[in-house]
């Protein structure tokens, strides 16, 4: 009996997993036919899909997203309307039923100055209810800065009768929270998205650059890039932030941050920008699109942009928490966005020292709103991260 | 490895002076200069300012000089070890910040030892007995850990101890050791306050080590030589600590060339929360009343110690796997 | 041959409950090992042998378990002299003797040397640790050991290889290292889990000579596990054919490679190419593919691909191990009519 030992019948099989193997296996022959012919970002849906929290989270971040589209709309006053008499008023919870119908309201707030200590002092007067609405007519605003409208989402039922709403308190100038809070949402967001924009622009062309070209280009900008990442961030960014005129209008702080924020998150996109691009040179499939005659561009976007999207939308997703943390701490210091810009972080300074969130707790909601987002976020980021390899 | 040591301390200084640059230009970077903002001050009290008066005080501080000139200068005056005076505080910067730059390295310390003393149980925990309760908590408990602003922390915490335990808990030393000299009294009472800004501080940092700890036992935990091990007779617990443990370790060591870095810029708003005597709040200060030769000297410190962080994580590496240590000698 | 077995795995099963159903990847295996005895089990992969022995082994992992079945081994306890017969199965998988046993008394040597050495440690710490579990030494009596091991095993200059990490190696010494360190505990039943396949030929037949010549001085039981067909009759006294988690047939290896009984076995054999054949034709080769573990076809597991394939029977009663003849034994209708479905009623 002679024993080929070279070419035998079965194939090799090294590291027998039979259990990880079958589980994949599984897995493909349901759909086996679906799957093969799916497109890429069908089969990242798929995956995505089986991770419930990451879905969850999407549609949390859906509402936010909305709230940061139309505050005006969520808002129960403006937000910049202080009130010397009203300040430190804690929150009026909102009672959906009375005696068992819907009829909402909030409970009254009673007070006044204490002769002692000069502070406002309040007390919820359960015997005052407040009647108050859905879709309520209010203060009078533009929505998406076009249409003018006047409904809330809640509002006093009848505003002739009276009475205050403010369902997360007032601060230190009798500025209503919850409206400031809506605002707030739309501005923090938006740094978040725009500063991951700016860095996403660097990262892939820099990176890009780095990976494609190789070389010197490639090796000037990994030492730019080892530099800016062993800076330490928050001192670098205090520095850079109290460095902008103190005369500078809203929208140039605002556009001045998220370039700041940018310049430093850019780094870690550029590094997986590179990366990925140093692989794909390598790829057969770029080969021969720069052996038919594509032109450089035509490489690039055409043919190796589109392999990194996922992983470039799934690492984008991480790093938004990143930026609106970032954004919160430096206007929490003075040092971002002032007043009257309203952001989370904005709001968060009212709270930033011992005796005021002893005299007003509530004053520490916005962070609710910071934690909940990043969580939303980054539950969000690594679902798409763990959907973005849809072939392993 | 001798050799490799020495090849990344040879790059340190180059660092050193390429940071130098930076902080040179960021503290630069505002217009006006601290004359300006003294002035404005001085102003704002009523009191008037000749111009004669405005050039002395520019003379004095050089601040009439090129730009090249003043960093040079001022760089001079750092090789030498003097960082100069500070204009706001009208103090040596050395005598102003030597204390606080002690508080703040040991708060890091204690800051990372905590981190790694929680999260590496956890992780190994969590991989080991993956899908099980301990391990969906403790992923809650990471998730929320790193979500959660550091200030956020500190504030909850510090609104909690006062309003349950009528406490506050801020600063580092007890009202009689604050502007004592050191005894071990002090070192005591400093123990006794430093474990709270350190456990804030660590908290996000420990959830994200846990996670990779995590992540990275797990992928060991698959490896053959597990299989090896276990076949061997070994018992399970010897097993993990011993073999995937030990490798899951290294990409932890690598994390400190972020994380040290991270600990001390984190540590700044937590600092300024809490008013610990570290160089936080006096950089914040200083940023702000554009005291720049000790805003400078600040930020040049924290450069530095990110600078430390990453050679620590890299001889270490180099230590503990031998793989490197081959390949780098 | 009537001596007592050393190893006697008894109607195993092992399963995994994986989220999209239950792989039945061993699924009533049973054979037997005698003392000194090379026995080889062969099968495509994903047929279940890796299973088989991390099932003798109870290094299964999880969500895979033994649900049924023995295995019958005769255990040497440290204390008494007296051998006693346990059943594998039954011991806690991490338990104390079962942890003597492993590593004691019967050693894996493993697939891929490179990957079942941790590159952190050195090889010879790790072959003095198995050493150092099992057998009451000193740190220093152990590290001579490894010395001598090596030594024995083939590794040249063996006072500097202990220390030497598993990447400072080559192939062929990183498998001899493991070999070294399997018999590190005089085991009476070494299981090798497919050694040579990741070695370049000639090491492989050096390997496969190395284990042959251990396997006589010690008197130790092999149980040998490939898919490649030369091998088997290089090394095996005795085959176990195995497909989809069942045994197809057993038997002496020159009665398996001179007169095969089952289907599955010939078609095997066929699919080797031989020097002998005439040249340009094609090598045949088994029609179809293995079925897809939860797609497990009903009856007889091998019936899609059989050229004796009988409608009617093979597809509706799954046949049971039989002996068809004095030393082979074979599960197929083609030989009796003993279905599984017949035993289990009654």
């Amino acid at each position: 009996m002679s024993a080929g030992q070279d070419t035998h019948p079965l194939p090799p099989a090294p590291g027998e997993e039979q259990a990880e193997v079958a589980g994949a296996l599984a897995r493909l022959a349901k759909d086996a036919e679906a799957v093969y012919v799916a497109p890429n970002w069908k089969l990242v849906w798929w995956r995505f899909k089986r991770h419930r929290l990451a879905l969850v989270s999407g549609v949390v971040l859906i509402f936010i997203a909305i709230i940061a589209l139309f505050p005006e709309f969520f808002s129960t006053q403006d937000p910049n309307q202080s009130s010397t008499t009203g300040s430190f008023i804690p929150v009026q919870r909102l009672h959906l039923f009375d005696n068992g119908r819907f009829s909402p309201f909030v409970y009254g707030v009673e007070g006044g100055r204490n002769p002692k200590t000069l502070r406002m002092e309040w007390t919820i007067d359960e015997t005052k209810k407040i009647p108050v609405r859905f879709f309520a007519e209010g203060y009078e605003y533009k929505l998406l800065g076009l249409i003018p409208a006047n409904r809330h989402l809640i509002g006093l039922a009848d505003p002739q009768f009276g009475g205050r709403i403010h369902l997360l308190g007032t601060d230190r100038l009798g500025r209503d929270q919850w409206s400031r809070l809506m605002y707030g949402t739309r501005v923090s967001l938006s740094i978040g998205l725009v500063a991951v924009f700016l860095s996403i622009f660097l990262g892939i062309l820099l990176g890009g650059i780095s990976g494609y070209f190789g070389g010197m280009v490639d090796l000037v900008i990994q030492r730019l890039i080892e530099i800016l990442q062993s800076l330490p961030p928050i001192p670098i960014w205090m520095a850079l932030t109290a460095a902008l005129p103190r005369d500078w209008s809203v929208e140039r702080v605002y556009f001045a941050i998220t370039i700041i924020l940018s310049l430093i998150g850019w780094t870690t996109l550029g590094r997986e920008v590179r990366g990925r691009f140093l692989a794909l040179r390598e790829e057969d499939f770029v080969v021969a699109a720069n052996l038919i005659g594509c032109s450089q561009a035509r490489v690039i976007f055409r043919h190796m942009v589109p392999t990194f999207t996922s992983h470039i939308i799934a690492a984008s997703t991480l790093a938004i928490p990143v930026m609106i943390i970032n954004e919160t701490f430096l206007s929490f210091l003075g040092l971002g966005l002032r007043p009257p810009a309203i952001s989370w972080g904005v709001l968060l300074q009212e709270a930033q020292n011992l005796q005021s969130i002893v005299l007003a707790p509530w004053l520490l909601l916005p962070g609710l709103a910071v934690i909940i987002t990043v969580l939303a976020l980054n539950i969000l980021g690594d679902g798409l991260r763990d959907a973005a390899d849809p072939y392993s | 490895m001798l050799q490799y040591i020495i090849k990344r301390l040879l790059l340190l200084p180059f660092l050193l002076f390429i940071f130098s640059i930076i902080a040179f230009i960021l503290i630069q970077a505002p217009p006006g200069d601290f004359v300006t903002s003294y002035i404005a001050e001085l102003a704002s009290s009523g009191s008037a300012v000749d111009q004669a008066q405005i050039d002395a005080l520019r003379a004095q501080y050089g601040l009439d000089q090129p730009m090249y000139i003043q960093y040079f200068k001022w760089m001079g005056r750092i090789l030498t070890g003097d960082l100069g005076m500070s204009l706001d505080w009208k103090k040596p910067i050395r005598e102003l910040i030597s204390e606080r730059l002690l508080l703040t390295v040991m708060l890091g310390l204690f800051t990372f030892i905590f981190t790694w003393i929680v999260a590496i149980p956890i992780g190994i925990l969590s991989a080991t007995r993956q899908y099980s309760f301990f391990d969906y908590f403790f992923t809650v408990f990471n998730y929320v850990g790193v979500a959660t602003p550091t200030f956020m922390t500190a504030l909850v915490l510090m609104w909690l101890a006062f309003k349950y335990f009528g406490v506050s808990v801020t600063g580092l030393f007890s009202p009689e050791y604050v502007d004592a000299p050191w005894s071990w009294g002090r070192v005591v009472d400093l123990l006794k306050h430093i474990w709270l800004p350190a456990v804030i501080l660590g908290m996000d940092g420990t959830a994200r080590l846990a996670r990779v700890m995590r992540a990275n036992l797990l992928d060991e935990l698959k490896k053959p030589y597990m299989e090896m091990a276990r076949a061997k007779g070994m018992s399970e617990w010897r097993l993990v600590l011993k073999y995937p443990v030990r490798l899951a370790i290294n990409p932890l060591v690598s994390t400190i060339g972020w994380y040290l870095p991270m600990i001390f810029s984190g540590s700044v708003i937590v600092a300024t929360v809490m008013n610990l005597p570290t160089i936080g709040p006096m950089l914040l200060r200083s940023l702000i009343t554009q005291d720049m030769f000790l805003a400078g000297s600040i930020i040049l410190i924290y450069m530095a110690l990110a600078v430390i962080g990453t050679l620590i994580s890299d001889i270490l590496l180099a230590w503990l796997d031998p793989r490197i240590r081959m390949e780098e000698s | 041959m009537n001596q007592l077995p050393l190893l006697s795995v008894k109607n195993l099963k092992t399963y995994f409950d994986l989220d999209e159903g239950t792989v039945k990847a061993v699924d009533g295996v049973s054979f037997d090992v005698l003392p000194g005895q090379v026995v080889g089990i062969v099968g495509e992969s994903g047929c279940g042998k890796s299973v088989t022995i991390k099932s003798v082994l109870r290094i299964v992992e999880k969500p895979g378990r033994i649900v049924e079945g023995e295995i019958l081994f005769r255990h040497q306890p440290d204390d008494a002299s007296e051998e006693q017969l346990i059943d594998l199965a039954k011991l806690k998988a991490n338990g104390k003797t079962m942890r003597s046993i492993r590593g004691g008394e019967i050693a894996l040597i493993p697939q891929e040397p490179m990957a079942a050495f941790s590159p952190v440690y050195t090889v010879g710490n790790q072959i003095m640790e198995a050493i150092m579990l099992h057998l009451p030494v000193s740190k220093q009596e152990a590290r001579q050991r490894t010395i001598e091991l090596l030594r024995e095993v083939g590794v040249p200059m063996p006072e500097r290889r202990v220390d030497a990490y598993s990447w400072e190696l080559s192939g062929g010494l990183r498998q001899r290292a493991m070999i070294a360190m399997a018999i590190s505990c005089n085991p009476r039943l070494l299981i090798a889990d497919e050694p040579t396949t990741a070695i370049d030929v000639t090491t492989q037949a050096q390997i496969l000579n190395l284990l042959r010549d251990l396997q006589q001085q010690h008197n130790t039981s092999i149980i040998f596990i490939t898919h490649d067909l030369g091998v088997i009759a290089q090394i095996a006294d005795y085959v176990v054919v195995m497909y989809l988690g069942r045994v197809m047939e057993t038997g002496p290896v020159d009665d398996i490679f001179h007169n095969p009984q089952h289907p599955y076995t010939r078609a095997l054999l066929k699919s080797i190419p031989s020097i002998r054949s005439q040249s340009r034709t094609l090598l045949p080769t088994i029609e179809g593919s293995i079925p897809h573990p939860f797609n497990r076809p009903p009856g007889c597991p091998f019936h899609p691909r059989c050229v004796d394939f009988m409608p009617g029977v093979c597809n509706v009663q799954t046949p049971v191990l039989q002996p068809v003849n004095e030393r082979q034994a074979a599960s197929c209708f083609l030989h009796h009519s003993i279905a599984e479905e017949t035993l289990t009623a009654v």
